[in-house]
């Protein structure tokens, strides 16, 4: 943190005067990547709706844990979230049912029992208006730390099983023909990506971290020819976007995770075109 | 027959290894999909299993695979009459790509043969290797290619290079001329045969084009939830099982 302290003093900028602006923007070079990493296997693997869904699961967490009187409800919307990924993962690989009707069936259950937990004997619901927006400036240094070691898991989970996982993805059958557990590596992915979601939420906002696990991969699939290409746009666009929509926020003082979301949009409406030059 | 055998390097069996199928039977959800189905399959052999959809071709794939539980036996005999699980190359159903899918021919088999995560750039020996694998279906000039853009026939050539490595016993492909025109399909049945020459390992495949049947398979199993026969090409094709089960009194290169 002191070194990082060391680099802001040097820049020019007014903001990086502030404490806040400071750690926000640690933050948002942790989450960028993070969430860039993990949206190239969210778009791959066809689960865009489903990390959407996540989202929703996170909030209902996050009233249990609220109403068991925990200090830190984020472990309870944590575990939630996984148990939620691993239920449906499950259920999806043994019923016929299309994905799309199982996570529509999952979701919709949990924002319904969210609410029903939160306006219990009369609750209000206006506590949780922050979890939906969510506030990157709030973010305190320890929990920066919490996200840097997530980073790390990432990226040692994708170093170990990239691999079998994008196997599982592109091609069940021949995955599972050459010994690839498809079951286990789609329930590590979504509870990998439940974590992550539900760890960050309180930043990014509930209503926009989904476009952060879609549009990197969506704007890095039209214009990559292979897995290096693919991931190199997904997250250098997300490190840019998120430095550029912090800096937005700061100076229009609107939502960061908004800002961030609409710069993410334009990047993909600017790789649109490319998308047919390339075959 | 063979040109050389693999002997050290591979899995080798000089046509005295085999697999036996005996009285194998399937149950899905209470429905009898194969029962008492018995069939040898010899080293350098191709044999063609044939029936209507949903006679249990896929699923008897499946279960050799070891993919699903069934009753009876499947037994691997190797030349030096050791019995062990058999090294199975399997390429399966029509594969369908996404068009838009960033994945290259060389990014999916790296994944597929090696340790090295694929997102990172791929070591030369790794591409060298791929492109050494690729070489033995001709398919090494598309490594580049991204696996969405493939042909039908292309991808059928990328698949079975990846079954191939490692060097398995046995060869099982899924309706492999399905998808793919008449120039690819000459091309991959022309190849079928070399791989069986070169490598010495047993192919089963499963198929619909009667028509081409008589001059690359040594036997036919007509299978519709039993095996109803077994035999050499024009014996199974001119039988009163097959005119009946495909309901023509065509014979031979009837359908399709």
């Amino acid at each position: 943190m002191e070194l990082w302290n060391w680099i802001m003093d040097l820049l020019p900028f007014e903001w990086a005067g502030h404490g806040f602006m400071r750690s926000a923007l640690l933050a948002v070079l942790v989450i960028a990547p993070l969430f860039g990493l993990l949206s190239t296997m969210v778009v791959e693997s066809r689960m865009s709706f489903f990390s959407d869904a996540l989202g929703h699961s996170a909030f209902t967490g996050i009233a249990i844990g609220t109403i068991l009187g925990l200090v830190e409800p984020m472990w309870c919307a944590v575990a939630f979230a996984v148990v939620f990924a691993l239920l449906f993962t499950y259920v999806r690989r043994h019923t016929q049912m299309a994905s799309d009707t199982i996570i529509g069936v999952f979701s919709s259950t949990a924002v319904a029992l969210g609410i029903f937990i939160a306006t219990l004997d009369g609750g209000s619901f206006t506590k949780f208006n922050a979890l939906l927006i969510g506030d990157i400036l709030s973010v305190e240094t320890g929990k920066i730390g919490l996200l840097a070691c997530i980073l790390l898991l990432m990226a040692v989970l994708w170093v170990g099983s990239f691999n079998h996982l994008m196997l599982s993805a592109v091609h069940p059958a021949l995955a599972d023909s050459r010994g690839i557990r498809v079951f286990w590596q789609e329930a590590l992915f979504c509870a990998a990506v439940a974590v992550v979601v539900t760890v960050s939420m309180t930043w990014v906002g509930l209503l926009v971290i989904n476009s952060m696990l879609v549009l990197p991969g969506a704007a890095g699939r039209n214009v990559a020819r292979n897995l290096r290409q693919y991931h190199l746009c997904a997250i250098v666009g997300t490190l840019v976007c998120g430095v550029a929509g912090l800096m937005t926020s700061y100076y229009l003082g609107s939502s960061t995770g908004a800002c961030i979301t609409l710069y993410l949009a334009f990047y993909f409406a600017l790789t649109l075109p490319f998308q047919r030059r390339r075959s | 027959m063979s040109i050389h055998k693999h002997g050290t390097t591979g899995p080798g069996c000089a046509g005295s290894c085999c697999l036996k199928v005996e009285d194998l039977g399937v149950n899905f959800g209470g429905e009898e999909v194969l029962h008492h189905v018995s069939f040898h399959l010899h080293c350098g052999e191709i044999v063609a299993l044939i029936g209507p959809n949903g006679a249990g071709k896929s699923s008897l794939f499946r279960t050799v695979l070891g993919q699903i539980p069934h009753t009876g036996t499947i037994q691997f005999q190797r030349a030096g009459g050791d019995k062990t699980r058999p090294l199975i190359g399997y390429v399966p159903q029509s594969p369908t790509f996404d068009r838009g899918d960033p994945v290259s021919v060389l990014d999916f088999f790296a994944a597929a043969v090696d340790r090295w995560p694929v997102f990172l750039p791929i070591p030369k020996k790794l591409r060298e290797r791929v492109e050494a694998c690729l070489a033995r279906t001709h398919a090494e000039g598309l490594i580049d290619k991204r696996i969405g853009t493939l042909s039908g026939g292309e991808v059928q050539r990328v698949l079975m290079a990846l079954a191939l490595e490692p060097l398995p016993h046995i060869l099982i492909l899924d309706e492999p001329l399905s998808g793919v025109d008449i120039d690819g399909e000459r091309q991959l049945l022309d190849m079928l045969d070399e791989i069986r020459r070169t490598y010495d390992l047993s192919i089963l495949l499963s198929t619909h084009d009667f028509a081409t049947l008589s001059q690359y398979a040594d036997k036919v199993i007509l299978l519709k939830h039993q095996v109803l026969r077994v035999g050499p090409p024009g014996e199974v094709l001119d039988s009163p099982e097959f005119k009946e089960v495909f309901h023509l009194d065509l014979g031979r290169g009837g359908e399709r």
